[in-house]
């Protein structure tokens, strides 16, 4: 499912959570929503789910307006962390009664395949669950809609690392068999990272970048070597941080290098390396002033 | 199960080449398939795409509509002949330099390739 965000404003009271937001996301492909705690990121999905109207801008999901639209609600699953939205004293398996009433694309049979993998009853009750279940339970729930528009923000946060792994396996072999739209925020970067087709980065409530996982990947490099030499090889260039251990010296550059940089890098004996994407991230979010 | 670094596509086309360096892959064979490759190495399919196409505009696959990827005929002597042109400059040359630095005469590493050739160790 096509998603388009223009101009995308959310306000409370006086705190903008989300300032003047725009991008568009391809149906059937798997984004990674990334920021940090209180970046906007909950803000957002509330609003591309529907929940929540946009103080100004506008968001289309398959090309129509979501807030208080039946017809294109029903083709959107959030799922907040830890299925936050279900009734405690409820069973599972009412849970799962009524997630199903809300969508047509609900798949019973799946989301009893999904408990199974997950080991979970549907006699537990929704408030008697640790919190890895609950993840998993929420996860179940956004997996088992098979909405072509399905956000899992942070609802695999609780789980333990096994379950995790279940989790992105299970996630991948219905995504190629079922291909839809799924926006994954998480703050396990690297483990999710080589899920994500795209990473859309935000900060403040604003875009800091939209891209392609590998392309973003390959725009960090990490030049080390003797310090005048990186100062002098960086200088000019967009440099993230730096670090030194005794005459060594580290910058973490953001941007592509041409050829002619690269054989300068070599005839300057500077080593140049990638920079992983967890650490791309932290960078580019980064409060200015904070590290320097 | 990859470094996370350097473009996972471009690692998984790495290692199909060198598999078709060591015969592990043969002319014509056909190999896994997208989603196949997605979720063993647990990576988004358009990844495992991207090497696939990759490996198919560098003549190492072709295509097949409808039935999958396959070993091209040439690969191998292809890749062997690539191979050899950076051999040196990427292999011997960073060794000569480690046993430098290291201490260790060249003459004692032309003696151990010898010993390699003649299948004395």
């Amino acid at each position: 499912m096509r998603v388009d965000v223009t101009g995308l404003t959310v306000r409370y009271g006086d705190v903008t959570a989300v300032d003047d937001m725009s991008f568009s996301l391809e149906s059937d492909k798997i984004y990674g929503l990334l920021g940090r705690n209180g970046s906007g990121k909950t803000s957002l999905m509330s609003v591309l789910a529907g929940y929540r109207k946009p103080s100004g801008g506008t968001v289309l999901v398959g090309g129509e307006p979501v807030f208080e639209n039946r017809r294109a609600t029903a083709g959107i699953s959030l799922v907040r962390h830890v299925a936050d939205a279900a009734d405690k004293s409820d069973k599972i398996s009412e849970a799962l009664t009524y997630a199903a009433w809300w969508r047509d694309s609900w798949d019973a049979r799946y989301a009893d395949e999904l408990l199974e993998l997950f080991k979970l009853s549907r006699d537990e009750k929704i408030g008697a669950l640790s919190l890895g279940q609950r993840s998993a339970f929420g996860v179940t729930i956004g997996l088992a809609s098979r909405a072509p528009l399905t956000m899992l923000d942070e609802s695999h946060l609780g789980m333990d690392t096994p379950t995790r792994y279940k989790f992105y396996d299970a996630l991948l072999q219905d995504f190629m068999r079922n291909p839809r739209t799924f926006i994954l925020s998480t703050h396990l970067i690297e483990e999710l990272a080589a899920l994500l087709e795209e990473v859309v980065i935000i900060d403040g409530g604003k875009l800091v970048l939209h891209e392609e996982t590998d392309s973003l990947r390959s725009r960090g490099i990490e030049v080390t070597g003797v310090a005048d030499d990186v100062d002098g090889f960086v200088a000019g260039l967009t440099v993230l941080s730096e670090k030194t251990l005794g005459r060594t010296k580290s910058a973490m550059v953001y941007g592509s290098l041409d050829d002619e940089q690269l054989a300068a890098a070599r005839r300057a004996g500077l080593e140049l390396g990638p920079i992983a994407l967890q650490d791309l991230f932290v960078h580019l979010t980064e409060p200015v002033g904070e590290t320097r | 199960m990859f470094d996370d670094r350097s473009p996972i596509y471009r690692q998984i086309a790495e290692r199909i080449k060198a598999d078709v360096l060591s015969g592990a892959l043969e002319a014509d064979e056909q190999v896994m398939s997208t989603n196949q490759y997605a979720a063993f190495y647990r990576i988004n399919p358009a990844t495992a795409a991207k090497a696939f196409q990759q490996l198919v505009d560098e003549k190492v696959l072709y295509k097949k509509r409808g039935i999958g990827m396959f070993v091209s005929t040439e690969a191998r002597e292809m890749l062997r002949v690539q191979g050899r042109e950076t051999f040196f400059g990427e292999v011997v040359d960073p060794m000569v330099a480690e046993a430098k630095a290291i201490g260790i005469p060249l003459t004692d590493v032309i003696r151990r390739i010898e010993l390699l050739e003649n299948g004395d160790i």
